[in-house]
């Protein structure tokens, strides 16, 4: 009845036609899946195929709707975090949950039952800290860590438990490809001491290289399982995907433009107590050129969209130039106006408001900037609805935008597919200069390689393009420059060509700036 | 077990249109209840409530002048409350903006000019504008909750006026009663139709219910109030800019409230003293949300309501009930509203869990 042949013994979780069902949609549709002792279980997914809802109802965070979670060979019910915790289950998500105020041994010992003295907490935290490889202080500000030492205090709260099984989801999403290392070798000798792991990643590379065995899901149904050191990833990326993922063909353009955006010594100061503030930031992005920034999440990414896009405006107005032009005072419509277009990272309540439809979501960001098209009556500022619809069915239809209905609310789309509408709506004005924060944040792979190909299109076409990811493999996709941004500084860029995966590890880690060893290590 | 409210993936469109009647029907039921069990005739007691003021001019007029209030200040509200800004202090606007508008006709009532009537209007409307000013700046400037703001400055307003009419603008005339002197006739505001006292102020009601409907259906600004209502970041992506979005509602609830007051000083009262307000401030919220923040709507919910004060003062009159069985049937009818509008959008789901202690057992 298993999709998988046990490797024999008997697993140490199983799971027998697990469904969940969200009214009648099915999040997970019949899930079996095994988990052998020892061993480092890949559960692999493109975002949206149902591989949180799963590991939720592992984790008693979710209740199944049918089906059976078998612990040891026996039924069990696990109705609460704590119960999964009881049977031997740890889970460390992929959002933390930190209070950021606080020390590391103080949110560790909230996690735990009352009575634990705190410096009972520190002591053993810091021994299992070592003893993994997972250099923690336990009195540490939680505000004062990366991102990274941030998910070993999860991994550390995780392991206080004893589990026998842990659950990673998406755990280097956040983290830089040096410290995806160490967590590597944590991983390792967790299996080494017989406890199991499950590991939620769509990186077909990171699998490869550490998972034993892979069950691979797609829309909420098991579509493969296997030993992925036996597939190549393009074999993966298929079972995920269900077909072949058009590659995206690079910037191949010579030709450099003018200096379209330029940012001169910008600096802003941190907003809020827990924002980071952009220390001299310095870029230039030519026509025909699409700057990458990569850097690991948290770094001052939001911070500086904030800046160029000018939602925030800064005092200096010659820190931000747009077209040639000082804009740094200037405000998000100023800056439309002098031919920029902006996508921020977050679709619903930043970029869309979910509960309007899609026409009036077109209207958004482009009340000013087509003023004379979608307005009428002067002063009164009439829309006018039949231009704008004529326009909003030209994006969906350019940019392949699954709906359904003729004009539905943005939030009814998949993430995907807004995300597609939401660039289109920038690149139908032709823009001269495009700002993008994570294009492709959770995005199907087709929606992604469509949206990557278009921003390739744009810069060929002679715009500017920024693209601000923490996707390695998207920004070798698309970046003609890189630079790396680390606690709000941001590195020189260096030609795509030039630069490789480790070197721009040890740029995100922090040594940014006009270093010498960065450009000699090449 | 818990009560889960589970959000629906489509809520109906027809049930939500529906809404407000249903309401209407469950306060009618629960009203009915209420009176038999105070022992009165449930039939002859709604009759009278609901029913009897529709079948007399006279009464016609007085639902005409007590739903111009309400509606002014509703059609206001369901801009503020639109774009996310909660103003609950219409009341203290509306007597902010009659002592205002009376600054004419009580400081300098030996004027005498065509003037005096425009003018009164105007400094209604400033006067209540200035009034919500104060949470505003309170709001944008100093992230201050417009919600107490608003309501305290209410009984500020209500303080102020009673000491205004006790003491300096207490008229000589009065035999020592706290009012002001008559207004003189050209400072009263014209009625409507020849056959009773209904005023112009139904007729602005109208035109700015009108007006808002128009604004919110088909201009930028309208789109601007509904974004940043729901989202501010998407609004400030847009290049909306909330903190002059809670100037804007709030200014323009805060006039129309002034005008509100000023028009029932001027046109149904004559005169300042101490009360001039059944609450139509708070009422007015009630109307905006059983219009559902519709401008339209809320001219439907506006004359509702003030069917309610009608009836209600004729119950007491027939049935000798108390006077707050209004306050009641308008406190049932938004409690019905809001249940029903949550019914809507949510499904309540019994969760029956058993204890964890239970399952453990099995290991």
């Amino acid at each position: 009845m298993s999709a998988v042949g046990a490797s024999g013994g008997r697993p140490l979780l199983a799971v027998r036609s697990l469904t969940k069902l969200f009214g009648s949609f099915a999040a997970c549709n019949g899930i079996d899946l095994d988990i052998q002792p020892g061993e480092i279980h890949a559960l692999l997914g493109e975002n949206g195929a149902g591989k949180s809802t799963l590991v939720k109802m592992l984790f008693g965070v979710l209740a199944p709707t049918s089906g059976e979670i078998l612990w040891k060979g026996e039924s069990v019910r696990i109705p609460s975090p704590g119960a999964a915790r009881r049977l031997g289950i740890g889970m460390v998500f992929q959002h933390f949950s930190l209070f950021e105020a606080l020390t590391v041994a103080e949110n560790i010992a909230l996690s735990l039952s009352p009575g634990i003295s705190l410096s009972k907490v520190a002591e053993e935290a810091s021994r299992l800290s070592h003893l993994y490889g997972l250099p923690l202080d336990p009195k540490a500000h939680v505000a004062d860590l990366s991102v990274g030492e941030r998910q070993r205090i999860e991994i550390v709260r995780a392991l206080l438990q004893n589990p026998e099984l842990i659950i990673l989801d998406e755990p280097t999403s956040v983290l830089t490809p040096q410290e995806a290392d160490r967590l590597f070798e944590t991983l390792a000798k967790l299996k080494a001491e017989g406890r199991s792991v499950l590991y939620i990643s769509h990186r077909l590379e990171e699998v490869q290289r550490i998972c034993d065995r892979a069950t691979v899901l797609r829309h909420g149904k098991v579509t493969g399982a296997c030993d992925p050191r036996k597939e190549t990833p393009a074999s993966l990326a298929r079972m995920m995907v269900g077909s072949d993922v058009a590659s995206v063909s690079a910037a191949g353009t010579n030709t450099k433009g003018d200096v379209l955006l330029e940012a001169r010594h910008l600096s802003v100061p941190a907003r809020t107590p827990f924002a980071v503030a952009l220390k001299n930031v310095c870029l230039k992005v030519r026509g025909g050129e699409v700057l990458a920034i990569a850097g690991v999440a948290g770094n001052g990414q939001g911070e500086l969209f904030d800046a160029l896009s000018g939602e925030y405006p800064v005092a200096d107005a010659s820190a931000v130039s747009v077209r040639g032009r000082a804009a740094g005072n200037l405000g998000i419509t100023a800056r439309r106006l002098m031919g920029a277009g902006f996508v921020p990272e977050e679709r619903h309540g930043h970029a869309a408001v979910p509960g309007l439809p899609l026409s009036d979501n077109l209207v958004l960001a482009r009340n000013q900037s087509d003023r004379r098209t979608f307005l009428s009556g002067g002063i009164l500022g009439i829309i006018r609805r039949a231009v704008v619809n004529i326009a909003s069915r030209r994006i969906s239809e350019t940019m392949d935008v699954r709906k359904s209905g003729e004009d539905p609310a943005a939030g009814s789309l998949s993430g995907g597919n807004l995300q597609k509408y939401i660039v289109g709506r920038e690149l139908d004005r032709q823009p001269a200069v495009l700002i993008v924060n994570q294009p492709t944040w959770g995005v199907d792979a087709g929606a992604a390689s469509r949206i990557r190909q278009a921003l390739v299109d744009l810069a060929k076409s002679g715009s500017a393009v920024l693209v601000i990811s923490q996707d390695l493999d998207e920004i070798f996709e698309v970046a003609t420059e890189i630079a790396v941004i680390s606690e709000g500084r941001l590195s020189d860029a260096y030609p795509a060509r030039e630069l490789t995966r480790e070197k721009i590890g040890l740029l995100m880690g922090g040594m940014y700036g006009k270093t010498e060893e960065a450009a000699h290590a090449h | 077990m818990r009560i889960e409210l589970e959000k629906r993936a489509n809520p109906s469109t027809f049930y939500s249109i529906l809404s407000p009647f249903l309401a209407l029907g469950l306060t009618v039921i629960a009203g009915g209840i209420m009176f038999a069990l105070l022992g009165k005739s449930p039939g002859s007691a709604l009759y009278s409530f609901f029913i009897e003021p529709l079948l007399d001019v006279w009464s016609l007029h007085e639902i005409a002048i007590k739903a111009a209030p309400l509606i002014l200040i509703g059609v206001g509200l369901s801009v503020c409350y639109r774009s996310n800004n909660w103003n609950i202090g219409a009341e203290g606007q509306f007597i902010a903006g009659a002592i205002a508008g009376s600054i004419v006709p009580v400081v300098f009532h030996d004027w005498h000019s065509s003037l005096v009537l425009p003018l009164m209007l105007i400094f209604g409307m400033v006067g209540g504008a200035l009034y919500a000013g104060v949470p505003a700046f309170l709001k944008a400037h100093m992230n201050t909750n417009e919600i107490l703001t608003s309501l305290m400055l209410v009984y500020i307003a209500q303080l102020f006026l009673d000491w205004l009419v006790r003491g300096p603008w207490r008229s000589p005339d009065a035999y020592n009663f706290p009012v002001t002197r008559d207004f003189a006739p050209e400072a009263i505001l014209p009625e409507l139709v020849s056959s009773g006292r209904a005023n112009l102020g139904f007729a602005f009601a109208i035109i700015a219910a009108v007006a808002l409907w128009v604004m919110m259906r088909y201009t930028l600004k309208g789109f601007e109030i509904t974004v940043l209502g729901q989202s501010e970041r998407a609004g400030r992506f847009a290049g909306f800019s909330s903190k002059r979005m809670i100037w804007f509602s709030m200014l323009l609830s805060g006039a129309l409230a002034g005008l509100a007051g000023i028009s029932e000083v001027s046109g149904t009262i004559g005169k300042l003293q101490p009360i001039i307000s059944p609450g139509y401030g708070f009422t007015a919220i009630i109307v905006a949300f059983l219009g559902r923040l519709n401008p339209l709507g809320i001219i439907a919910a506006g004359l509702f309501l003030a069917l309610t004060y009608v009836g209600g003062e004729a119950v007491q009159l027939t049935l000798t009930v108390s006077d707050k069985v209004t306050r009641v049937f308008q406190g049932l009818l938004l409690f019905f509203v809001l249940s029903c509008d949550t019914l809507i959008q949510y499904k309540i789901r019994l969760v029956f869990s058993r204890l964890t202690r239970g399952n453990e057992g099995a290991l």
